[in-house]
C-alpha cells in the first residue's frame, strides 16, 4: 500500500504525472499476486513459530499453554531428531552427488552427434516427469522385489542371492530412487546451458591440441559452472523435503532407518499429534531452507542484472 | 588412422549414449509392458519380455478401482490451479516487464523466495487451518495452494517471455490510440501466446505431480491420482499388473506434455538463469 507513496516526491510536471500514474497502474496489476503470496508466506510462518511455542496436542487437551522453549528442546535432544538430520543430509548429498556428477558428464554425452540423438535424449530425461509415487512404486515393487523384481531375476540369473534391497539398505535405495527421478532434470538443464557454448573456442582449443579431457576441465566445466550451481540449489530445495518416496516405501523405516526431516515432522504432527513438537521442527526446516535459498536468491539476482 | 579412430569414437558415443538412455527409461518401459500383462505372467520368475497382452488389468483398474473419480479430480484441481495462477500472474508479470518501478527487482526476488518455503515447515498450520474451514479432502483446499505454490514460478516465468517482446510494437500500438486494454489483449497476447502457454504446461506438470500436499491433505473424495497411486503401497502393490496399469494412465499424459515442451520447462524451472 505504501509502495507507491514513498517514492521520491514527482514533481508535478506532466512527465512526473504519467510517471506516477504508470507506478500506479503497475502496483494495481501486481497487488493481487503480492498480496496472495504476503498471506501465504507469513500467515502459515507466524502459527508455525507460533505453536511452536506451546504445548499443543491434538487428541490430548490438557497439554496446553506456553511450552517456552521446551518444544525445541525435547527436539533437539531426541536421537530421532539427529538421525532425521543425519538422513537428510544424506538424501540430500547422495542424489546431488549423482546427478550433478553423473548429469554433467551426461550433458557432454548427449550434446554429441549421434543417430537418434533426439529419441535417446527424450529417453533420459523422462524419469523427471514421473510422479514420485509411481517412481516409488515402480522401482519398490517392479524393479527391486526381492522375489519378483527384475533386477532380482538379473541377480539369480548371474548366480548371485537376490537382496532385499529396501529394508537392508533403506536410505541407499531411497538415494538411488530419487536419483533416478532428478538425474534427468539435471540432464535437462546443463545439456541446455552446454549448446550456449562457443562451437569456436572448443574447435581452438581442439587445434592447438587439448585433449578431450583437457577440453572439458578448461572450457566445458567453467562455461557450465552457473549452470551447475542453478541445478545444485533447485535440486537442494526440493530434496530437502522429500516425502512421497519415503512413505511409499520405508514408511521411514526400519525404526528411523530412512527418516528424514520431512518425515519426522509428519509422523510428529499426523501420527502423534504433537503439534508443538512438530512445530518445533518445521521451524528448524525453513532456517535449513533459507540458507540454502540465501544462495540461490544471489545466484538469480546476478542474473536479473543482464 | 584417423578416420578409424574417428568413427570408432562415435560408435562408442552412439553405443554408450544409447545404452544410458534405454537403461535409464527401462522402469517405465517395463511398467508400460506389465500393464498388458495377466496377475500370474507379471509374477512371473524369471520376468518374460514376451507374453500373451491382455487388457484386464485396465478393465480392472476402470471399473474396480474408481480410476476416472481420481484422475477428474487431478485434472480439475491441476487445471483451475493453473487457470488461477495465470490470470493473477499475468497482470503482475505485465507490471513488472513494461511499467518496472524502482522495486520491480526486489519483489521478484522476494516472490521467488516464497517459493523456498519448505512444505513441511508449514505442514501443522496448513493442516490446521484446512481442518478448520472444512477444506481438508476438498478440491478447493488443494487448488487453492498448488495455486500459491506455482504463483512465484508463473510469474517469473511469464517475466521472463515478456521482457523478450520488443516494447516498440506495443508502443506502436499505443501511439495509434489503444488502450491499456487493447494493447495487452491484441498486441502482446498474441505475440506472447507460445510463452503463456508453456508457462501454463510447466504449471500443469507441477500440480499434476505434487505428492507432499495431496498426500497429507486429501483422503479419498479430492484425492488426485497421486494418492490413488500411494494407496497401492502394500499389500495392494503386489497386484504388479494393474499397479502397472493404473500407473501407466497416471503419467502417461504429463509424460508426453513433458517431451513435448522440455525447452520451454528449463526456463520455468530455473527461474530464467539458464536459457
Amino acid at each position: 500500500m505504501d509502495k507507491v507513496a514513498v517514492h521520491p516526491p514527482v514533481m508535478d510536471n506532466p512527465a512526473g504525472r504519467a510517471a506516477r500514474g504508470r507506478h500506479l497502474q503497475g502496483f494495481v496489476l501486481q497487488s493481487p499476486a503480492i498480496m496472495l503470496l504476503l498471506l501465504w508466506s507469513v500467515v502459515p510462518l507466524l502459527m508455525t513459530l507460533w505453536y511452536s511455542l506451546r504445548n499443543y496436542n491434538l487428541v490430548d487437551p490438557t497439554q496446553q499453554g506456553f511450552a517456552g522453549i521446551n518444544n525445541y528442546w525435547y527436539l533437539l535432544t531426541d536421537p530421532d531428531f539427529m538421525t532425521s538430520l543425519e538422513n537428510t543430509a544424506i538424501l540430500v548429498g547422495g542424489v546431488l552427488a549423482i546427478s550433478v556428477g553423473l548429469g554433467t558428464l551426461l550433458a557432454v554425452l548427449y550434446n554429441e552427434a549421434f543417430a537418434g540423438r533426439g529419441i535417446a535424449r527424450v529417453l533420459v530425461i523422462s524419469p523427471f516427469f514421473i510422479m514420485p509415487t509411481v517412481a516409488a512404486l515402480l522401482w519398490k515393487n517392479l524393479m527391486l522385489h526381492p522375489i519378483y523384481g527384475v533386477y532380482s531375476a538379473m541377480m539369480r540369473a548371474v548366480g548371485l542371492t537376490p537382496i532385499d534391497w529396501l529394508s537392508r539398505y533403506p536410505l541407499a535405495t531411497l538415494v538411488m530412487i530419487v536419483a533416478w527421478e532428478w538425474l534427468p532434470f539435471a540432464v535437462l538443464i546443463l545439456l541446455t546451458a552446454i549448446q550456449s557454448l562457443d562451437m569456436e573456442q572448443k574447435e581452438a582449443a581442439r587445434m592447438d591440441g587439448a585433449g578431450m579431457v583437457a577440453q572439458f576441465i578448461n572450457i566445458t566445466l567453467p562455461h557450465l559452472s552457473r549452470a551447475i550451481t542453478v541445478v545444485i540449489m533447485i535440486e537442494t530445495i526440493f530434496l530437502l523435503t522429500i516425502f512421497a518416496e519415503i512413505s511409499v516405501t520405508t514408511a521411514g523405516g526400519p525404526g528411523v532407518a530412512s527418516t528424514n526431516l520431512a518425515f519426522l515432522i509428519y509422523s510428529r504432527a499426523l501420527l502423534q499429534f504433537d503439534v508443538g513438537g512438530a512445530s518445533a521442527g518445521g521451524v528448524v526446516a525453513i532456517v535449513v531452507a533459507n540458507i540454502v535459498a540465501a544462495f540461490l536468491l544471489r545466484a538469480v539476482a546476478r542474473n536479473l542484472e543482464t | 588412422m584417423a578416420r578409424t579412430s574417428t568413427r570408432l569414437r562415435h560408435a562408442a558415443i552412439t553405443v554408450l549414449a544409447w545404452g544410458i538412455a534405454l537403461w535409464m527409461f527401462f522402469p517405465i518401459l517395463w511398467m508400460f509392458l506389465t500393464g498388458f500383462k495377466s496377475e500370474p505372467d507379471a509374477l512371473s520368475t524369471p520376468p518374460h519380455f514376451l507374453f500373451h497382452p491382455t487388457l484386464s488389468s485396465y478393465q480392472d483398474v476402470f471399473a474396480r478401482e474408481n480410476y476416472w473419480h481420481f484422475a477428474t479430480n487431478s485434472v480439475v484441481i491441476s487445471v483451475m490451479a493453473t487457470l488461477v495462477a495465470l490470470l493473477v500472474s499475468i497482470p503482475a508479470a505485465y507490471a513488472m516487464a513494461f511499467l518496472p518501478g524502482p522495486r520491480t527487482r526486489m519483489t521478484l526476488l522476494w516472490m521467488l523466495s516464497t517459493r523456498m518455503l519448505p512444505s513441511v515447515g508449514v505442514l501443522v498450520p496448513i493442516y490446521l487451518l484446512a481442518r478448520a474451514t472444512g477444506l481438508l479432502d476438498s478440491r478447493t483446499g488443494l487448488i487453492v495452494i498448488y495455486m500459491l505454490t506455482n504463483l512465484p514460478i508463473t510469474v517469473w516465468m511469464l517475466y521472463t517471455f515478456f521482457r523478450e517482446v520488443p516494447v516498440a510494437i506495443l508502443e506502436a500500438g499505443r501511439m495509434d490510440g489503444a488502450t491499456r486494454w487493447q494493447e495487452v489483449t491484441q498486441v502482446l497476447m498474441p505475440l506472447a501466446l507460445p510463452g503463456i502457454a508453456s508457462t501454463g504446461l510447466l504449471s500443469l506438470i507441477l500440480c499434476w505431480n505434487e505428492t507432499f500436499w495431496s498426500l497429507n491433505l486429501t483422503s479419498s473424495i479430492a484425492a488426485p491420482l497421486t494418492t490413488f497411486i500411494a494407496s497401492f503401497s502394500s499389500p495392494e502393490g503386489l497386484f504388479f499388473a494393474k499397479l502397472s496399469a493404473a500407473s501407466t494412465l497416471a503419467v502417461a499424459p504429463i509424460m508426453v506434455f513433458g517431451w513435448v515442451s522440455q525447452k520451454q520447462l528449463v526456463r520455468g524451472l530455473t527461474f530464467g538463469a539458464v536459457k
